[in-house]
């Protein structure tokens, strides 16, 4: 794509073909020949598990809706009937539902990873934000797959989120009521979150490529943040990250194979075995592991400001959170990368890591529980959700923007080869 | 993990005496299950027995409206295998359910309705292995009128459904001998049940020591009765679960020996590579 095409047709066909349409071409050159930093290390192979997981979901996707019946008074038993009458369905079903979950830790390690080591710094603004986009759309398709088995939590975390909408000043209620295509979630909503649910993942499909295109003109970042210079800093895509992403592949599909088939519920809600029920509100409201950290900032926002009452406040906070990464290109000013030269800004990032693991942790939690009690003096999590959230926007908003101009970073190597071979590059000879 | 959940949940409970109300819920009583592990699998016989119980003495109550009789002879079923007649401790497998003597018998002791195709008429039909569990009620308003307001949930999926799964169920079974906290006060047709949330619940005690006959020497307690059907409620949650553990055995050795492969392939190709 940016590089100079190495790709030498062979045979007749594939001259003919190339005369015509170089798709051939545009393979090798993307995924063969593609030069690629040569010291990429495992953090950078969840963009190929990602893709693994793309097609796992829509390829078990596609076959669950055909047995699916998108009908409240059937959503239930055609999910059990799945489980129990189709040959392998509790396997497809199974690995539909447990993907979502792996997709989204792969998800999240990638973009920490992203975060780390500044991939998000120009030149690949377009392809952090189109990754950012892609992360909304897996979230709504994720949010509307929850609602399709109509158990008790399907049902009442679509009624939670959609009620959200509700707290937009004047055009709330009739957002939400289109949302639903009724006056409450109903089978209008099961219908069109299912067609939805069905679309998405082909949109996502679509943005990935885009994603990997905005990906292939400035190439890869590497650990060190510093540019590829020069040929001795890559190497190409074949074989040599082909067999290491290959084999981080094969570790993650393992451990999610673990889940598939012996724990196939752990990751999932008792109560969502319950058959939704309208009359019956589940004593506790949560949604899915990946959505805790969020719905802990939805619900930090316990005052007015304002004009904005705290539920809308809740909802822009939540939103928000999301939002800011679109502009963390601009917020982060900094001219090194690589969080590994920067001695501060490392610091700050483990504790932003902390505080997403610790909002996941609030999320699951009542608000008014107790994180601790020691003799009469206890911090109920909603506290402890309001410092974390707190962090969660300082990081962007002031953290990154300060930093970038008071940290003294650390000295970068010459060069990704340099960084490699220690000291003296010139004495050892490219490859 | 559920079990240092639970340990866990004592702990904390125990360290904040001020919110351990009278009436706080139980963590289930742990029990060790034939199906615990990779490798367990269901204990026919107990299966069996679980069945009967749930036949005799839930079933009046609580439909399983997702099983067919046929279930009960499939692959992984409590009698996929019979004791074979002729050969003294021999067990005879029935692939097809539809053939298996003991399903067809379970199914023909109930009566269906069913429309007679030349002429229109409702008839009544025997059951065959096909058709559906029962359901006690005609619908749920039946269902609510006939036991004080509360509709028994369907057991079908119940110990999925269920936190602390067949540990709850048999520990809400045999949990009712415990004292009543003097902050609960029942109203008539209420039971108290420290593992029920709230404590509070509709159903009264249903196992009591001999209610239930078995045939072979197991003791007829509430304490196994209770063993019994929730580990019956337990596959037929998950009834495919023998299946599923016995081919991830097969998908992990495979990912395993495929991922050292791959890494063996990594280290070869990177041997003279420095990065």
């Amino acid at each position: 794509m940016s590089h100079q095409s190495a790709y030498e047709p062979k045979t007749g066909i594939e001259k003919w073909l190339d005369a015509r349409l170089p798709i051939v071409r545009l393979g090798y050159d993307s995924f063969v020949d593609f030069p690629t930093p040569r010291n990429l290390n495992y953090w950078y192979t969840f963009g190929g598990i990602l893709a693994v997981f793309l097609v796992i979901q829509i390829l078990s996707g596609v076959v669950l809706a055909m047995h699916y019946v998108p009908h409240i008074d059937y959503a239930f038993d055609s999910v059990e009937r799945i489980r129990r009458d189709v040959n392998y369905g509790w396997l497809i079903q199974g690995m539909h539902a447990n993907g979502a979950s792996f997709f989204f830790v792969a998800v999240y390690l990638h973009m920490f990873r992203g975060l780390f080591y500044g991939s998000y710094k120009a030149p690949r603004e377009v392809l952090w934000i189109i990754g950012v986009v892609i992360y909304l759309l897996m979230m709504a398709a994720a949010f509307m797959g929850y609602v399709l088995p109509w158990g008790q939590m399907s049902y009442w975390g679509a009624t939670v989120i959609t009620n959200l909408v509700g707290a937009l000043p004047v055009v709330g209620e009739g957002i939400k009521q289109w949302l639903w295509g009724d006056f409450a979630v109903g089978n209008a909503t099961l219908n069109r979150f299912f067609s939805l649910h069905y679309l998405l993942p082909f949109l996502i499909a679509g943005l990935v490529i885009l994603h990997i295109w905005a990906l292939h003109v400035p190439g890869n970042n590497n650990p060190t943040g510093v540019e590829v210079k020069g040929k001795g800093d890559t190497l190409p895509f074949h074989p040599y990250y082909t067999v290491k992403d290959g084999f981080a592949i094969v570790v993650f599909l393992l451990i999610f194979a673990g889940f598939v088939f012996y724990l196939p519920n752990a990751l999932g809600h008792a109560d969502n075995s319950i058959e939704a029920n309208p009359l019956v509100t589940p004593a506790h409201i949560v949604p899915e592991w990946y959505f805790l950290p969020f719905y802990a900032i939805l619900r930090a926002v316990t005052f007015d400001f304002g004009p904005i009452s705290a539920k809308l406040g809740g909802v822009l906070a939540m939103f928000g959170a999301i939002g800011v990464l679109f502009v963390l290109p601009w917020l982060d000013r900094s001219p090194v990368k690589s969080m590994r030269y920067r001695p501060i800004a490392k610091w700050c990032f483990l504790i932003f890591v902390i505080a997403c693991l610790g909002l996941g942790w609030c999320g699951a939690e009542n608000p008014d529980n107790l994180v601790f009690e020691f003799g009469g003096f206890g911090m109920p999590f909603v506290v402890l959700s309001q410092i974390l959230t707190a962090y969660y926007f300082a990081y962007f908003l002031v953290i990154l923007p300060v930093l970038a101009y008071v940290e003294k970073p650390k000295a970068r190597p010459e060069s990704i080869e340099a960084s490699v071979l220690g000291s003296s590059p010139a004495a050892v000879p490219a490859e | 993990m559920k079990r240092f959940i639970a340990t866990f949940a004592a702990l904390a409970a125990l360290a904040t005496p001020a919110l351990a109300a009278e009436g706080e819920t139980h963590a289930p009583e742990a029990y060790n299950w034939s199906w615990e592990g990779p490798f367990g699998t269901f204990d026919d016989e107990q299966l069996q027995r679980g069945f009967q119980v749930y036949q005799e003495v839930c079933a009046s109550c609580h439909s399983m409206d997702l099983l067919s009789f046929r279930n009960l002879g499939q692959p992984g079923g409590p009698f996929e295998y019979l004791p074979d007649l002729e050969h003294e401790g021999e067990l005879i497998n029935y692939p097809n359910p539809n053939d298996n003597p003991v399903v067809i018998d379970i199914a023909s002791r109930y009566t269906y309705t069913a429309i007679d195709p030349e002429t229109g008429e409702e008839i009544e039909r025997q059951g065959i292995p096909a058709d559906r569990f029962p359901n006690p009620f005609a619908n749920r308003a039946q269902a609510a009128a006939s036991n004080g307001g509360a509709v028994p949930p369907d057991f079908s999926v119940i110990v999925k459904a269920r936190s602390g799964g067949a540990e709850y169920i048999r520990s809400l079974l045999l949990g009712y001998d415990s004292e009543v906290p003097a902050d609960i006060t029942l109203l008539p047709g209420q039971h108290y049940n420290p593992y029920f949330a709230g404590g509070v619940l509709a159903m009264g005690p249903q196992l009591f020591d001999g209610a239930v006959s078995y045939t072979g020497d197991t003791p007829q307690t509430a304490e196994q009765y209770a063993t019994d059907v929730a580990a019956f409620l337990a596959w037929a949650s998950e009834p495919h679960m023998e299946q599923r553990k016995r081919m991830g055995l097969g998908v992990m050795i495979f990912l395993l020996i495929f991922s050292i492969l791959m890494w063996l392939a990594y280290r070869q190709l990177w041997a003279n590579v420095k990065h």
